[in-house]
């Protein structure tokens, strides 16, 4: 039987994996990729907890869900501004976006 | 309105004269001098009012005039002020009330009143002439008005308030207000031409002169104060009074109370009447107007020193039985005769007309205080009076005389002559008959010119009193002073008036205005007849035929009325010689002097002449011995070794320590460690903190969020230490 | 070791290789795919526990949709689109720490939960049903799901707005 903690340590890895990509890759969109795992450990973790807990209670999964559509709104708008970006500065290069320094 | 009010009201017009012109009416010249000389007027009408009432009243010696106001309350006493009028009061304030008029209207032609402003005359400066271009053109120098003239009849009326103050007081208090504010007007008037450095000093020279006397009056009134309880001249008479203060002892040369109180007015009197030591300032006086010297030091505030040991005269006298001078007596005769003899010395070698006057004033007040000491009260009182007319008129002849003279001098233009040398005039009988004849006769009445003359009489008593009480020492010194004076006087109208004209400009003097002359001529009157209001009963011929109301009525001041002297041929005898002797030896030693010769008395006694005309020197001997170094204790000692040094110095370093203080705090605490290492450090620190700390804001978003995921995790492990541990 | 269990490895390691693939190519178009396997392995997962209206959901959306445009853009952006330089920044052992800080955290912090060993429990219903019945109704999550639809047309609208050429 897999115990809850399982599953909690895999999505506290894929956690950290999506952490250090949107720390360490230079490219934005690769940071939005690591975004979207954060956001996917997120929703397991829900799940999980749902699952191992009061099943009866679907706030868990309804949660879940709502998690989707926020990421889901996030990339659309994050990758418009990705768009609107490169065709003004012609770089995608989150080093190379820094107006907003000393 | 009775007669204790209208003497109250005697001194009040000459005040209120003075006020008025200061206030009101400086600049108006003629309305100032009516003012004055009607106030004048005013007082003497009162006077010879209260006068012609004394003479009215039986026994006024008992029954005298006496009104007195509680003053200052002094616990359960007041101390009292008000008026007496006694006899020795009532001739005082005739002669007091008659000068004074003389003067105030002589004053109106002395300053040249109408003339025309002199172009040069500037106040403070006497006047220098004035030129006037007549009708055909020709410039002519004439005698131009007192710039200052409303001042003078100012003071001279503050003057006279202080004398009739004095006259007709009865405590010492407002006698000494009175002695005083006289004492102010002196420097005042004596200082006029404030301009001169020469009357400034003069004028500094009598007050401090009079001032170092007046302390020693002071000091006498507040003895009497203490050992009596009251300054009121009637309670200290009292024979229980005298007679306690002649029996009380002091510690101060075996004196009694009466004599120590006695000599230490007299010591006021000394100063006040020019007697010697302290009789330096009054030939200095003379640097003021004539008027002044005639009215201050002729007539009325000398004759003040007099009439105070005359009023103190039972203070004095307070145990003296009669015969033997006490010691406190022995003192004042003492001074009295040195004075005479001494001062008529110095008179002998005197060029100056004014100069002359002067010392002869000192030497004749000598006479009256050696009267006084011998105890002869109305010898003294009689002389007072005398010598008050006759002085003033002399003293107001010599003024016409010199402007006589300055009239020569504007003629010919030569303003180097001196008006006043007496060895530049002559033959001025002929251009100024008025004056001569004047002036001949107060001249006479000064040397005891017989019968006819005041002085005569009044001379003549002092000597007899000295001869009969057996005073030989003074009798021959008086007599020989009574000889210089005859000579010197003779001397004086020789020179000035008799033979002929010496320089040009005593040709072309000519007599003064009516203004002047007047006065003269009243004055001259009363010189030669007030005599004959003193003979002696005894006397061979004249005498008894009236009676010698002067010594009746004068004589009534006293408790115990002074018998009159027995009559002797020897002192009048005496006194022919020397005034006849005197002025005939005056006459042919001078009569033949011409300009340019040398004084004939420098021949006779050779150095002694000089030693006389410097005064014996003792102004140097006083400007060295005292002058020289109260100068130095006030302008060295004091000024710039106490003050400048020391005290100036301790402030000078209390100054400094607070400045050190400050200037050690601020730059050694406040500008290095507030300033920089604190203010400027702190600025520097967040200077340095921000230029380095500002690379964090990278703009780069990735750096953010690795921060801030540090800090979470950080937080989380203490917040998880924290509440889960 | 059991069934489940074994489906459970298999699946974390897809997710995790997938993951870590993600983070460290290059490529981005690689990138992208991985992706999508990753994706993949959490639907799985989420078929395990019985989600399995999540698990189809997330094929459909996540993958369907959001790893498309993902695609998309990228292509869009072809610039960078050839992997010539490293993707990595030069922060990289930063970033690397405190992911494994992060890790290190939560693992302690699901450690410390009460019921870590806790088995599946038992299924009350028809998760289904239940599901679609507490999405809308008024005594459960109706509001937040009509709000997170008026969210999305919000961001619709935005991401048109900010990607049009003006």
């Amino acid at each position: 039987m897999v115990p809850l903690s399982w599953y909690l340590f895999l999505s506290a890895a894929l956690f950290s994996i999506g952490l250090y990509g949107v720390l360490a890759r230079k490219n934005v969109i690769a940071i939005l990729l690591g975004i979207e795992l954060m956001l996917n450990a997120a929703n397991i973790n829900l799940v999980s907890f749902w699952r191992y807990g009061s099943t009866a209670q679907m706030g868990g999964q309804v949660f879940a869900i709502i998690v989707f559509a926020v990421a889901a709104a996030e990339v659309a708008v994050g990758l418009a501004l990705v768009i609107a970006v490169y065709r003004t500065r012609k770089t995608l290069t989150a080093d190379e976006l820094d107006l907003m320094k000393w | 309105m009775t007669t204790e009010t209208l003497i109250w009201l005697l001194p009040l017009p000459p005040l209120l004269a003075f006020f008025v012109i200061v206030l009101f009416t400086n600049k108006n010249k003629a309305l100032s001098h009516t003012i004055a000389v009607g106030a004048a007027t005013l007082s003497w009408l009162g006077s010879m009012v209260v006068f012609v009432t004394t003479l009215g009243v039986e026994h006024f010696g008992e029954h005298v005039f006496n009104s007195s106001l509680n003053w200052l309350p002094t616990g359960d006493t007041f101390l009292k002020i008000g008026v007496l009028i006694d006899p020795l009061g009532a001739v005082t304030l005739f002669f007091v009330a008659w000068t004074i008029l003389m003067i105030f209207i002589y004053s109106v032609g002395y300053h040249n009143f109408g003339q025309p402003a002199g172009e040069h005359d500037r106040p403070g400066l006497a006047p220098h002439g004035a030129t006037v271009i007549d009708e055909q053109g020709h410039k002519h120098a004439v005698l131009s008005v007192e710039p200052m003239y409303s001042r003078f009849f100012a003071f001279i009326g503050l003057f006279a308030f202080g004398m009739y103050t004095l006259v007709i007081s009865d405590n010492l208090l407002t006698m000494f207000v009175g002695w005083e504010i006289m004492g102010l007007c002196s420097y005042l008037l004596i200082g006029f031409w404030f301009a001169k450095p020469s009357a400034r000093a003069a004028g500094i020279k009598a007050f401090m002169t009079t001032r170092v006397g007046d302390v020693f009056m002071l000091l006498g009134i507040v003895y009497l104060y203490w050992a009596t309880g009251t300054l009121s001249f009637r309670e200290i008479f009292r024979p229980e009074v005298l007679s306690d203060l002649a029996e009380t002892i002091t510690p101060i040369f075996g004196l009694s109370a009466a004599g120590l109180i006695a000599i230490l007015l007299f010591i006021g009197t000394i100063g006040k009447s020019a007697q010697w030591p302290l009789h330096i300032w009054l030939p200095d006086a003379m640097e003021g107007p004539t008027p002044v010297s005639a009215m201050i030091h002729a007539a009325t505030m000398v004759s003040a020193g007099v009439y105070a040991v005359l009023r103190m005269f039972p203070l004095l006298t307070a145990g003296w039985q009669g015969h033997g001078l006490t010691p406190e007596m022995s003192v004042v005769a003492f001074i009295g005769t040195f004075t005479a003899i001494f001062a008529a010395t110095i008179a002998l070698a005197q060029n100056d007309i004014k100069k002359v006057l002067a010392y002869s004033t000192i030497s004749q007040l000598g006479f009256m205080i050696a009267a006084l000491g011998m105890g002869a009260y109305v010898a003294a009182a009689f002389h007072l009076v005398t010598h008050a007319f006759f002085k003033a008129l002399l003293f107001l002849g010599s003024g016409s005389v010199i402007h006589g003279m300055e009239h020569g001098v504007l003629h010919t233009g030569n303003h180097h002559l001196d008006p006043q040398d007496m060895m530049n005039m002559g033959g001025l009988r002929k251009k100024m008959p008025v004056t001569f004849w004047t002036f001949l006769m107060g001249g006479l009445a000064l040397s005891g010119f017989p019968l006819v003359t005041a002085g005569f009489w009044s001379k003549d008593e002092i000597l007899a009193d000295a001869f009969a009480h057996g005073h030989w020492t003074i009798l021959i010194t008086l007599s020989l002073a009574a000889l210089m004076t005859a000579f010197y006087t003779m001397r004086q109208i020789t020179l000035t008036f008799l033979g002929e004209a010496r320089t040009q400009e005593a040709e072309h003097a000519h007599e003064t205005p009516w203004t002047m002359t007047l006065p003269l001529v009243i004055l001259a009157i009363f010189a030669v007849s007030y005599g004959w209001v003193g003979i002696p009963e005894q006397f061979p011929g004249l005498g008894g035929l009236i009676p010698n109301w002067f010594h009746n009525f004068v004589g009534a001041t006293l408790l115990e009325h002074p018998e009159a002297v027995a009559f002797s041929w020897i002192p009048l005898g005496i006194s022919l010689v020397v005034a006849l002797g005197g002025l005939g030896l005056g006459w042919l030693v001078y009569k033949d002097h011409k300009a340019g010769q040398p004084d004939p008395l420098q021949k006779a006694i050779g150095p002694l002449y000089l030693f006389l005309q410097n005064k014996w020197f003792f102004d140097e001997f006083y400007n060295f011995f005292v002058v020289k170094p109260v100068i130095w204790l006030s302008a060295v000692f004091t000024s710039l070794w106490m003050d400048k040094g020391l005290i100036d110095g301790i402030l000078h370093f209390i100054a400094k320590t607070p400045i050190w203080i400050g200037d050690f705090l601020r730059n050694k605490f406040d500008k290095p460690f507030i300033n920089e290492f604190i203010g400027d450090g702190t600025a520097a620190v967040f200077q340095k903190a921000g230029h380095e700390l500002r690379y964090t804001q990278t703009g780069r978003i990735q750096s953010y969020l690795i921060v801030s995921a540090s800090f979470l995790i950080v937080l989380a492990a203490v917040l998880a230490y924290l509440f889960l541990a | 070791m059991t069934a489940e269990q074994i489906i459970f490895f298999l699946t974390a390691a897809l997710i995790l290789v997938s993951a870590l693939m993600v983070v460290t190519t290059r490529n981005l178009v690689h990138a992208a795919l991985w992706l999508i396997a990753t994706l993949f392995g959490g639907a799985v997962l989420f078929a395990t526990l019985d989600a399995a209206f999540l698990a189809v959901v997330q094929v459909v959306v996540y993958i369907g949709a959001i790893a498309i445009m993902f695609i998309f853009v990228v292509m869009l952006t072809r610039r960078d689109l050839l992997a010539k330089a490293s993707q990595t920044n030069a922060g990289w052992p930063w970033a690397a720490l405190v992911a494994i800080g992060t890790l290190a955290g939560l693992v302690f912090l699901s450690g410390q939960m009460p019921n870590a060993g806790a088995q599946k429990a038992a299924l009350v219903g028809d998760p289904l049903v239940a599901l679609s019945t507490a999405l809308v109704s008024p005594d459960a999550y109706v509001l937040a799901f009509e709000v997170a639809s008026i969210m999305l047309l919000a961001a619709l609208v935005g991401a048109v707005y900010i990607a049009n050429r003006k």
